[in-house]
C-alpha cells in the first residue's frame, strides 16, 4: 500500500542544505508491522511525515495505494488523514484547551460520528491506555507519559488502517511500553498496517520488519 | 455546523476580555446607527404627524408677481365662486407689539376673513370669529388663542377687554383653542396669536395693501381639482406666466419633510455604517492574531483529518458569531439608551422607541461583517500546510 521510490527531502538551512531523506526507497505491503530505527536526526520524523500525508517529499514518487500522492485533491487528503491513518506525534501535539476526552474525540467529530457513538469511542480507547480516570483533565494537567497515552488513544479511536507511531513509548515506563506494544500487535492482528519509529531495539524487534535510517538513507535488517 | 459553533463559543468565552474588546467597535457602531436612526425617526415621526394634523385639505398660495392684476378679497370672492374651489381666505402676516394694562409681547398677526376658521379647522372655546361686517367695517375686532389670553390678559375669560396692537386697540370677541399641532407649536412653545379682519391688517401696517400676496384655498370636492381649479384661474390672471404665483399642499409640506429627514437617515446611517466597518476591521484584525497564536493548533487539527472547509468554518463561524454578539449587545444597550433618552424628552411629546427594520439592517450588516472580515484569516487558517503548521513555534 506504501511505495516510496528514490524519494528525498531537502531543508534549506543557511546556505547549505541538509537532506533530511536522502532517495529513500520503501514498500510496505498492507497489515505489515515495520519498525524504523535511527539515531537522532536521521530523517525518522520527516519520513513519516512524509508517509501519514502531511509533508510533501521534494522530489520522488510516493505512491499510496498505487495512486501518486500528488493526484489526490487536498480534501482527498484530509479525508485519507481523517480516515486511513492514526498517527502518534513525537512531541504528542495536544490541544491544550481540550481535555483528554475532546482530544481524543476531536478525529471522531471530523468523521461526523454521531454524540453517542462518539462516547463510546472515546471512552474505549481512554480504558485502552488506561487514562479514564484522567479523561477530564487538560494536558498541562499530564505527565508526559499520560499525555502520550492521549496521543495514542487519539490516534487509534478511529481505528485506523495505518497507524504510524513516531517513538510513541518514548516516555514511557516498560510496564506501560509492554501494554501499548499489545495494543499495537493486537491491531496488527486485525490486518492494520503499522509503522513505528523507535530508539530501542527490543521494541523495534517486536515487529515484523525492521528498517534503519541513518543520515537520511534507508536499509533493511536482516534482509 | 453546530461542533464548530460550540468551538466558536468556546473559543470566544476562553478569551472574554479580548473577545469583548473586539466586539466594542461592533457594540459602539451598531449603537451609533440604531440609536441616531431612531431618533432621527422619532422625531421625524412626531413632525409629519403634527403637518399630517393641519389637514391635507387647504392649498397655500403665493403671489409674487401680480403683473399689475393684483388678487384683492373682491377677487377671491368672485373665485369661490368658480367649480371645484371651496373657501378662499387671506392671510396677511405681521409681527407686531400687543400690550394690555401693563404687559406687553410679541404677538404675530394674522389679517384675514370669516373664511379662514373653517379652511384651517380652527376651534373656537369662546366669543366668535371674525364676520363678514367687520371685514366690510374694518372694525377693529380681534381673535386670539389662549395663550395669548393667559401670557397678555392674565385669564382667558377675556371677551370684551381691548388689547392695544402696535398702539391700536382691539376688542377681543373670541378665544381660540391652542393649535397643539401646529409646526410653530412642534418647534417651539405656544406662541401668541390674534386674528383680525384682513382690512384692520390693512390699516395697521403699511405692509399689507388691498393686493393679496398669500391666501389659503379649500376645496369643494377634492384637492386634485381644486389645485387645477386654482392653478388654471392664476394662470390666466398672471398672463399664463407659472413663475408669478406658487401652489403649495401640504402634501408638498410633508414631501420635503420626508426627503430632509430621509436625507438625514441616510447620512447618519452612514457615518454609523462607516463605524461598524472599522470594528469589523477590529474583528479582522484580532482574527488574524488569533490564527496565528492558533497555528499549532490548526496543524494538529489539519493532522488528525480536518479539511480547509472544517478549518474556514470554524473560524469564520468565530468571527461571525463575535460580531453577532456583538450586535446583539449594541441592540440592547441602544434599546436601554432610548428608553432613558425618551424618559428624559419626554416633555417634548416626542417617543424615540427601537426602529426594527434599523435593528434588522444591523443584524444583517453585522453578519455580512463577519463573514467579510473573517472570511481573510479563516481562508489563511485553511490554507496553511499541515506540516509547517505542526512545527509553527516548536
Ligand atoms: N523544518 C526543518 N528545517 C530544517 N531542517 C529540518 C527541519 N526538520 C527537520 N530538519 C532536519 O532534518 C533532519 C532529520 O530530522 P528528523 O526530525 O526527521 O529527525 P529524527 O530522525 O526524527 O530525529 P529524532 O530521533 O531526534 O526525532 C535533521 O537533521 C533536522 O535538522
Ligand atoms: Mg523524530
Amino acid at each position: 500500500m506504501i511505495d516510496l521510490k528514490n524519494v528525498s527531502r531537502v531543508y534549506q538551512v543557511g546556505s547549505g542544505k541538509v537532506y533530511a531523506l536522502n532517495k529513500v526507497t520503501l514498500h510496505i505491503d498492507e497489515g505489515e508491522f515495520v519498525s524504523v530505527i535511527g539515531p537522532s536526526g536521521s530523517g525518522k520524523s520527516t519520513l513519516m511525515n512524509i508517509i501519514g500525508c502531511l509533508d510533501i517529499a521534494d522530489s520522488g514518487i510516493y505512491l499510496l495505494d498505487g495512486i501518486p500522492i500528488e493526484d489526490y485533491s487536498e480534501s482527498e487528503l484530509a479525508k485519507i488523514r481523517k480516515r486511513k491513518i492514526g498517527f502518534v506525534f513525537q512531541s504528542f501535539n495536544l490541544i491544550n484547551k481540550l481535555t483528554a476526552m475532546e482530544n481524543v474525540e476531536l478525529p471522531l467529530i471530523y468523521q461526523g460520528v454521531g454524540k453517542s457513538e462518539r462516547k463510546t469511542h472515546v471512552a474505549e480507547a481512554l480504558e485502552r491506555v488506561n487514562l479514564t480516570k484522567w479523561a477530564d483533565h487538560l494536558p498541562t494537567e499530564l505527565s508526559g507519559g499520560q499525555q502520550q497515552r492521549v496521543a495514542i488513544a487519539r490516534a487509534i479511536v478511529t481505528r485506523p488502517s495505518l497507524i504510524l507511531g513516531d517513538e510513541p513509548t518514548g516516555n514511557l515506563d516498560s510496564k506501560t511500553t509492554d501494554e501499548i506494544m499489545g495494543i499495537f500487535r493486537e491491531l496488527h492482528d486485525q490486518g492494520n498496517t503499522i509503522i513505528l519509529i523507535t530508539h530501542d531495539r527490543e521494541i523495534a524487534e517486536q515487529a515484523s520488519r525492521i528498517v534503519n535510517i541513518r543520515d537520511g538513507k534507508l536499509s533493511e535488517v536482516g534482509a | 455546523m453546530i461542533q464548530s459553533l460550540k468551538m466558536a463559543l468556546k473559543s470566544i468565552a476562553g478569551n472574554k476580555f479580548r473577545s469583548f474588546l473586539t466586539m466594542l467597535g461592533i457594540i459602539i457602531g451598531v449603537m451609533a446607527l440604531v440609536i441616531l436612526v431612531s431618533l432621527v425617526s422619532g422625531a421625524t415621526g412626531s413632525v409629519t404627524d403634527s403637518i399630517a394634523g393641519l389637514g391635507s385639505n387647504l392649498l397655500t398660495v403665493t403671489v409674487s408677481d401680480d403683473k399689475g392684476a393684483p388678487v384683492t378679497l373682491h377677487t377671491l370672492n368672485e373665485w369661490m365662486e368658480e367649480d371645484g374651489i371651496g373657501l378662499i381666505a387671506p392671510s396677511g402676516e405681521i409681527s407686531a407689539t400687543a400690550r394690555y394694562e401693563g404687559n406687553s409681547d410679541t404677538v404675530t398677526v394674522y389679517g384675514t376673513t370669516p373664511a379662514y376658521e373653517t379652511i384651517n379647522g380652527l376651534s373656537l372655546l369662546l366669543g366668535r370669529f371674525i364676520k363678514s361686517s367687520d371685514v366690510d367695517n374694518h372694525t377693529n375686532v380681534a381673535v386670539i388663542n389662549e395663550t395669548a389670553a393667559t401670557e397678555l390678559i392674565g385669564y382667558t375669560d377675556c371677551l370684551g377687554e381691548e388689547v392695544s396692537i402696535d398702539g391700536v386697540k382691539y376688542t377681543v370677541v373670541g378665544l381660540l383653542e391652542d393649535d397643539e399641532d401646529s409646526l410653530t407649536a412642534v418647534f417651539g412653545r405656544g406662541s401668541i396669536v390674534a386674528y383680525i379682519p384682513y382690512t384692520s391688517l390693512m390699516r395697521l401696517s403699511s405692509e399689507t395693501s388691498s393686493a393679496i400676496t398669500s391666501f389659503s384655498v379649500s376645496a369643494e370636492t377634492d384637492m386634485a381639482t381644486a389645485e387645477t381649479a386654482m392653478t388654471s384661474l392664476l394662470m390666466e390672471r398672471f398672463d399664463q406666466d407659472d413663475d408669478a404665483f406658487t401652489i403649495s399642499t401640504r402634501d408638498e409640506l410633508e414631501d420635503a419633510m420626508s426627503s430632509v429627514t430621509s436625507n438625514l437617515t441616510i447620512l447618519l446611517g452612514s457615518i454609523a455604517g462607516i463605524s461598524l466597518v472599522v470594528g469589523g476591521i477590529g474583528i479582522m484584525n484580532i482574527m488574524l492574531v488569533t490564527v496565528t497564536e492558533r497555528t499549532r493548533e490548526i496543524g494538529i487539527r489539519k493532522a488528525i483529518g480536518a479539511s480547509r472547509r472544517v478549518i474556514l468554518q470554524q473560524f469564520l463561524m468565530e468571527s461571525v458569531v463575535l460580531s453577532m454578539l456583538g450586535c446583539l449587545i449594541g441592540v440592547f444597550l441602544s434599546w436601554a439608551m432610548l428608553r432613558i433618552i425618551s424618559v428624559v424628552v419626554s416633555s417634548l411629546s416626542m417617543s424615540f422607541s427601537l426602529e426594527w427594520n434599523v435593528v434588522l439592517i444591523a443584524v444583517g450588516f453585522c453578519f455580512v461583517i463577519g463573514i467579510v472580515f473573517g472570511l481573510y484569516p479563516a481562508n489563511k487558517a485553511a490554507k496553511m500546510a499541515p506540516i509547517d503548521a505542526l512545527h509553527y513555534g516548536g
